[in-house]
């Protein structure tokens, strides 16, 4: 599958999921600021990526999730060198180079959650 | 206040499919607060939570009700007819994903209008749930499950599937 046709399916989800036009939908798209995802719109995110690529998706794998449970991760709010490295391990198909050199406030690291972030995530997946 | 918008479940599959009826009737209050052109019609938000009610069961059943399972997100949701006193509902849920996070499912409400014989079709529902001990963002509840009250225990005890808070699986005594 390529990727432009990875991207329009996952154009048909955020649709179907978040209720937005297939036109917000570009690949520098925000989930959270400019498309208007909540955190439960990620579980529906996932499950709808689920059924259309026909793959399995563990929980934190897409998104992440309960960083601040680890002090070794987070602390006072800022992502820690050991918590970067983990997302950065766990997650290839974000990019957080202009995380790690900016605040690294914890709040916004669902920022970094793209289009094109979903689209390098189902490429990923998909080639195994 | 019992908040209970299913009368009575009629089928289950184990872990896949649960249906239930609801009678609607002129005998509960709220449908004298709805009247349309002198009709009375049972709001869609009434409904929603009725299959809200039969898919959550459905959700529970599957972890013997040892989770929390929140009805999160109304994927989405259509109705083609208005429903009024006399009617009977049938709310027929499946699952469609499941897993340590959440399910979602998907659902048909039928209708069977008064002296008639045929069930119709007349709406869809998609629904999310999460199990909120797994939540996205790592918030604590209390253990006792206040979602699986005495009023869900009933409902499977009329049903004959009081043994799903159990371990074995049974048949539902429930018929339409």
């Amino acid at each position: 599958m390529s990727r432009d046709d990875i991207f329009k399916k996952i154009q048909e989800v955020l649709d179907d999921a978040l209720g937005v036009d297939e036109d917000e939908v570009t690949p520098e798209a925000i989930l959270t600021a400019d498309l208007g995802a909540e955190s439960i719109d990620f579980l529906d995110i996932v499950f709808r990526l689920e059924k259309t690529f026909d793959f399995k998706i563990s929980q934190g794998e897409l998104f992440p999730e309960n960083l601040t449970e680890n002090e070794e991760w987070v602390t006072d709010n800022k992502l820690t060198d050991a918590g970067l490295d983990m997302l950065k391990e766990r997650m290839t198909h974000v990019d957080f180079d202009a995380f790690a050199g900016g605040e690294r406030d914890i709040t916004t690291i669902g920022d970094l959650i793209t289009v094109n972030s979903l689209v390098n995530f189902v490429e990923l997946k998909l080639a195994g | 206040m019992r908040w209970l918008w299913i009368d009575c479940i009629i089928e289950h599959e184990p872990n896949q499919r649960l249906v239930s009826i609801k009678n609607v009737s002129l005998a509960e209050d709220y449908l004298h607060d709805y009247v349309v052109n002198g009709k009375p019609i049972m709001p869609f938000s009434l409904m929603i939570e009725g299959m809200a009610q039969t898919a959550g069961i459905l959700v529970g059943s599957i972890g013997r009700f040892k989770e929390k399972v929140i009805l999160a997100k109304i994927a989405k949701a259509s109705l083609d007819v208005d429903v009024t006193a006399g009617d009977t509902l049938r709310y027929d849920a499946s699952i469609d994903r499941l897993d340590e996070a959440g399910a979602s499912t998907t659902g048909s409400i039928d209708r069977r209008v008064a002296g008639g014989d045929a069930w119709e079709r007349i709406g869809k529902i998609e629904l999310l749930f999460s199990h909120i001990d797994n939540n996205l963002a790592g918030v604590e509840f209390p253990e006792h499950n206040f979602v699986f009250s005495d009023n869900f225990k009933m409902i499977l005890e009329t049903a004959g599937l009081a043994n799903l808070m159990e371990t074995e699986i049974g048949e539902t005594t429930c018929h339409d």
